[in-house]
């Protein structure tokens, strides 16, 4: 370990820092995991009422043609509900202390194509792992993108902001074929057999949606199949269009550092606690807003707190934010977080900028000094 | 159960209602208009808490029309939402009505324990209109005979404390449906309780000592313990007679000693003989026992994750530190310690991430 506390050795900090400003996170953790209870639970449990509450609206007003707007909106509320403040959460294990089955993180599954089994995989395991490490974290980009200057340009991306237009439309069908890795199968670093074992999963799941979105439910409403289809269809846009935005405002504005596999020390096992805290925060980035605009995101607004504590109910993040901002400031550290439109513009430039050749490197402020090997010192 | 209610919940189990509340399932829409309302879960209401004994009492349920019902000897695990901690416990509780049929209500006779959760809540602090999650009745010490299948068996059934629940359930559903002893067949009931106070049932069963119907009670309290001596004396033949045993290890100790290893004497356990070792102490002891794989290594005080692999198991695991979820895997019995939080459990069947629980003594691992 190193005892020289004004050696600078990793993104500005020196070891000594990182692992103070770690623990200083830990006991927020611990804090607001001792508290958890009924409030949470209560929570929880009405917002699936809401969800639900809608989703029953939204259907039945399909009978009702004139009512098709309303119906439409109900139904992408609930579905944007079901997928962030809920979905998202539970599979996250947040609320698998409440030891209900139902809302356990093995059990739930959401109302999109993506079978929360195989996102369970590609999302809490390898995106919260190995976050912003390029290389590592398939969520840069998504496979299809090039969203860091450290991604070796080619021509292919210059269709990026068209590309990035196709997967905010298909955003679910994106979701559900990422851990195919169907971009791998293309450039022949794996084959179709290597994914043979998702394949069953997914086919039943998307059969599901499908069945039930363009099928079933169009076909009660008997001669207004086409009304209700379309308002199907509509529903799973908006939420995809939503979805798609908030995640991408979490991760992907100006100011948000990458990684390189060697200056974490994530292969060696040489990332230490504070460490890995510290790469969390410098790859995630808030938007800023009022109460509504949180639980309509699933709290993934506060994208960082939620890197920094991925499993602790998505309701404590407000209240878990003041905090970490403090902290942020008194170790100077950036705590990226904006309003949704400058995060969005910020979004959509890196998009526009990065389907050409170049594009700034990684931001100074954030990376500090050029990090040595984390432990060499 | 009228037509209507019958056509209703086949239209609920259908498969047409399940592609349609996929994939969350109908039950999670139902519940928003009544709990008591079920396609296929098990869910009750407590509409009665009789007091039996100081600390017991009998709870009457209601279960919703998904009950199968339950054979005389069955538990059930019933799962309600504590209100001072927002979780849901958790814990099994044999029945001590009679045979069930599908819907019917039953009852469970509970002692509250001194620190125990879900008991004592159940037994002090539950009213009627208490919602409880439950189960199918599951578990085979149920009793074969019936007086549809008569035989001129002898019946033996032992019982400590609570453990008289099950056999409860025994006696009652053969009286019920026409047992009368007249066949030849006789029922012994040995009982052992602390005191003549904490006889639970008492009267019922001094009615049923007093009735002519062939069933022989022996009620035992305070000093007077089990002896091979006493059982020889009341049922010469035992080790060749069909025996239910239920009570605390003390007893259950004593009886497995006499029966030797006949193969008559069949066994419920209330408490897992594991659980009792290892609780709160910072000692590194106790082995760990892979169920599934049938190995079992000391516990060195290593993560259960890195102690199965030690072992030359290969769980599933993603993160490391528990943040992806990808190594949970179920604690049959056992003391176990999140390194997380410093919390410690000791509760059966439970969901926990091996990669940051370390066992705190004995505990087994279905892995
Ligand atoms: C198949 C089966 C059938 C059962 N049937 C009945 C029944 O009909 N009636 C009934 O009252 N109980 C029954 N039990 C026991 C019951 O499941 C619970 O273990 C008991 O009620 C205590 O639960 P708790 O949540 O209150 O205590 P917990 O919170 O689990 O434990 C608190 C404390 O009590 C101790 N403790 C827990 N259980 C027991 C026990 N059984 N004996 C002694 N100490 C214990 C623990 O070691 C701990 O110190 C049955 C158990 C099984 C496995
Ligand atoms: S491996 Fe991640 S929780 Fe255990």
């Amino acid at each position: 370990m190193s005892t020289t506390t004004d050696e600078k050795t990793y993104h500005g900090l020196t070891h000594d820092q990182i692992e103070s400003f770690g623990a200083e996170l830990d006991a927020i953790r611990q804090r607001v995991i001792a508290d958890l209870g009924q409030a949470d639970r209560d929570y929880l449990l009405n917002i699936l009422k809401w969800q639900r509450g809608l989703e029953i609206t939204g259907r039945a007003l399909f009978y009702l043609p004139p009512a098709w707007p309303i119906a439409v909106g109900a139904l992408s509320v609930s579905k944007i509900l079901d997928n962030m403040e809920i979905g998202h959460n539970v599979m996250h294990g947040q609320y698998d202390w409440m030891g209900d089955p139902d809302l356990n993180s093995r059990m739930f599954d959401w109302d999109t194509v993506c079978p929360g089994e195989q996102w369970k995989y590609s999302h809490n395991y390898i995106h919260h792992t190995y976050t912003n490490i390029l290389g590592k974290d398939r969520d840069i980009g998504y496979g299809i993108l090039r969203m860091d200057p450290d991604q070796k340009w080619n021509p292919y991306y210059l269709g990026n902001p068209v590309y990035a237009f196709l997967l905010m439309v298909f955003f679910e069908w994106g979701v559900a074929l990422h851990d195919l890795e169907v971009e791998e199968i293309v450039a022949g670093r794996r084959t179709w057999k290597d994914t043979k074992h998702l394949h069953r999963g997914l086919i039943r799941k998307i059969r599901g949606q499908v069945l039930k979105d363009y099928l079933l439910f169009p076909a009660l409403t008997g001669p207004l199949f086409p009304l209700t289809f379309l308002g199907n269809a509509t529903a799973n846009l908006v939420r995809n269009i939503w979805a798609f935005n908030i995640i991408f405002c979490g991760h992907f504005p100006a100011g948000v550092a990458s990684f390189s596999e060697e200056e974490t020390g994530i292969n060696e096992g040489t990332e230490t606690q504070g460490m890995w805290y510290l790469r969390q925060l410098l790859g995630s980035a808030n938007i800023a807003g009022g109460k509504l605009f949180h639980v309509m995101s699933g709290n993934l607004s506060h994208q960082i707190e939620h890197h920094l504590f991925p499993d602790i109910p998505a309701r404590r993040y407000p209240e878990i934010a003041e905090e970490v901002r403090e902290i942020c400031e008194r170790y100077g550290l950036p705590y990226n977080t904006g309003p949704l439109h400058k995060q969005l513009f910020s979004v959509a430039k890196k998009i526009c900028r990065l389907a050409l050749p170049g594009g700034q490197p990684k931001e100074a402020d954030v990376t500090g000094v050029a990090p040595a090997h984390p432990l060499a010192a | 159960m009228s037509i209507v209610a019958d056509a209703t919940g086949r239209v609920l189990r259908s498969r047409l209602a399940a592609a349609l509340t996929a994939p969350h399932g109908v039950d999670r829409y139902l519940e928003l208009i009544d709990p008591m309302l079920a396609a296929h879960e098990v869910r009750a209401r407590v509409v009665e808490i009789t007091p039996e004994t100081p600390g017991v009492a009998t709870l009457t349920l209601q279960p919703t029309s998904t009950w199968r019902g339950h054979q005389a000897g069955q538990h059930v695990l019933v799962g309600a939402d504590l209100p001072a901690s927002a979780k849901r416990t958790t814990r099994a509780f044999s029945i001590s009505s009679a045979a069930s049929a599908p819907g019917e209500r039953f009852t469970l006779t509970i002692r509250a324990h001194e620190e125990g959760q879900l008991s004592k809540f159940l037994v002090h602090e539950a009213r009627p209109g208490q919602l409880l999650h439950l189960s199918q009745a599951q578990g085979d010490f149920v009793l074969t005979e019936s007086p549809a299948t008569p035989t001129n068996h002898r019946l033996l059934l032992i019982t400590g404390g609570s453990g008289i629940t099950p056999a409860m359930s025994m006696l009652r559903t053969l009286l019920r449906d026409g047992y009368d002893g007249h066949v030849g067949r006789k029922v012994t009931f040995l009982h052992f309780a602390r005191s003549a106070e904490d006889q639970i049932f008492a009267d019922e069963l001094a009615a049923i000592a007093d009735a002519d119907n062939g069933v022989d009670v022996h009620l035992h309290h305070g000093d007077s313990l089990f002896s091979e001596f006493l059982l020889r004396r009341l049922v010469p033949d035992f080790r060749t007679t069909d025996t239910w045993l239920c009570g605390p290890p003390g007893l259950v100790e004593l009886v497995t000693d006499a029966f030797g290893d006949s193969p008559r004497l069949r066994m419920e356990f209330f408490k897992p003989a594991t659980a009792r070792v290892g609780r709160g102490s910072d000692a590194v002891e106790g082995e760990v026992s892979f169920a599934r794989s049938g190995v079992t290594t000391t516990n060195n005080g290593a993560s259960l994750l890195e102690q199965a692999e030690a072992a030359g198991l290969k769980p599933d695991f993603g993160c490391r530190m528990g943040i992806c979820f990808s190594c949970t895997a179920r604690k049959t019995s056992g003391t176990v310690r999140n390194v997380l939080t410093g919390e410690e459990s000791a509760a059966p069947d439970e969901d926990i991430r091996i990669c940051v629980t370390t066992p705190a003594g004995d505990c087994h691992i279905d892995l």
